[in-house]
């Protein structure tokens, strides 16, 4: 079945007190090769038939006004999962 | 008797109190719930706090696609008193009542004190008893109250004097301008962060100088809503 991936983040502009926690955290283990660490979204909309563009539009749409809110968030992307990814994905599932 | 009508979504905690609050201010509270198409011809909303949907998605963000909520905003609209007390601000902003949003607090952790606020603007239906700079205690608690909006927003919320509400002493959650409390352009719709329906009963608010749990500052925004629709 076809899958939509949106992601989202946090505005640049916006502190993100989640990811500061998670650079404290990285810091204390003496992981300092990690200056900063931001936190976001990710969504996986599974579509019923083909993408089409009309699809993939109805999908950015809903990633614009719902999935994300523009005050305060950033829509990172919109896509849909390549066959190759599908594919990993399966056998991953039949792997376990 | 005036009636107010107090939202009940999945999650949230308030509503009882903010009807407790509306009675005590002298109006009949009237129960809403969040599925239905219908406000019971209430003369004015509240939008108590809680974590209505267990903040999935964003704190207010499925509230604020509910079906009562198309009637909230048709109703706000038509100039009906909207208050948004904390997820219930959110709701609003997430329902595009008001602008801007409200993030994580940015020292990361949850707030619960009694929190000193100065009203700077009366001329709204939910603001008209009080005095301009008036100093008023009420609880706040929330974790995720950081008011955000773009700097031409704020500047026009300041300019248009749509602060209704600003924290005094140190900002609880790093809120720009130090906002607690805001209003759309018509003045009946407003939401804030901190809990006027936990400071309208003595015995039960914030300590004040005179005695314990004295701290009624609460009542006079609900009275506002009352005074407001008998003078219309």
């Amino acid at each position: 079945m076809p899958v939509i991936v949106v992601e989202v983040m946090p505005k640049a502009e916006l502190l993100d007190p989640q990811g500061k926690a998670v650079a404290g955290a990285l810091h204390r283990l003496g992981r300092t090769a990690f200056s900063g660490v931001r936190v976001g979204k990710r969504f996986e909309l599974h579509v019923d038939g083909p993408v089409t563009d009309a699809v993939l539009a109805d999908a950015r749409e809903i990633a614009e006004s719902l999935l994300a809110n523009l005050v305060i968030e950033d829509v990172v992307s919109v896509r849909e999962l390549t066959t190759a990814e599908l594919e990993d994905r399966l056998d991953a599932e039949v792997g376990a | 008797m005036t009636r107010v009508g107090v939202v009940t979504f999945p999650g949230s905690l308030d509503d009882g109190d903010a009807r407790r609050a509306v009675r005590l201010a002298g109006a009949e509270p009237v129960r809403l719930w969040h599925g239905d198409h219908d406000l019971q011809g209430v003369d004015a909303i509240v939008l108590p706090g809680g974590f209505s949907y267990g903040d999935y998605l964003r704190c207010g963000a499925i509230a604020a696609l509910s079906p009562v909520m198309t009637e909230v905003v048709a109703a706000a609209e038509r100039g009906v008193p909207v208050l948004g007390i904390c997820n219930g601000f959110q709701m609003l902003t997430e329902a595009h009542l008001l602008p801007g949003g409200l993030v994580r607090n940015d020292h990361g952790a949850f707030v619960c004190r009694d929190q000193r606020l100065r009203v700077e603007q009366t001329s709204t239906a939910w603001t008209s008893a009080f005095e301009v700079g008036e100093e008023i205690v009420i609880p706040l608690k929330n974790g995720e109250g950081g008011f955000v909006a773009d700097a031409d927003t704020v500047a026009r919320l300041e300019g248009e004097g749509r602060v209704v509400f600003r924290y005094l002493g140190v900002d609880p959650n790093g809120s720009v301008e130090h906002i607690a409390g805001i209003a759309n352009e018509r003045g009946n719709v407003v939401g804030l962060m901190p809990h006027p329906e936990h400071a309208v009963e003595p015995g039960f608010g914030p300590d004040t100088a005179a005695a314990m749990r004295s701290g009624v500052d609460g009542l006079r925004v609900f009275r506002s809503a009352l005074e407001a629709l008998l003078a219309a």
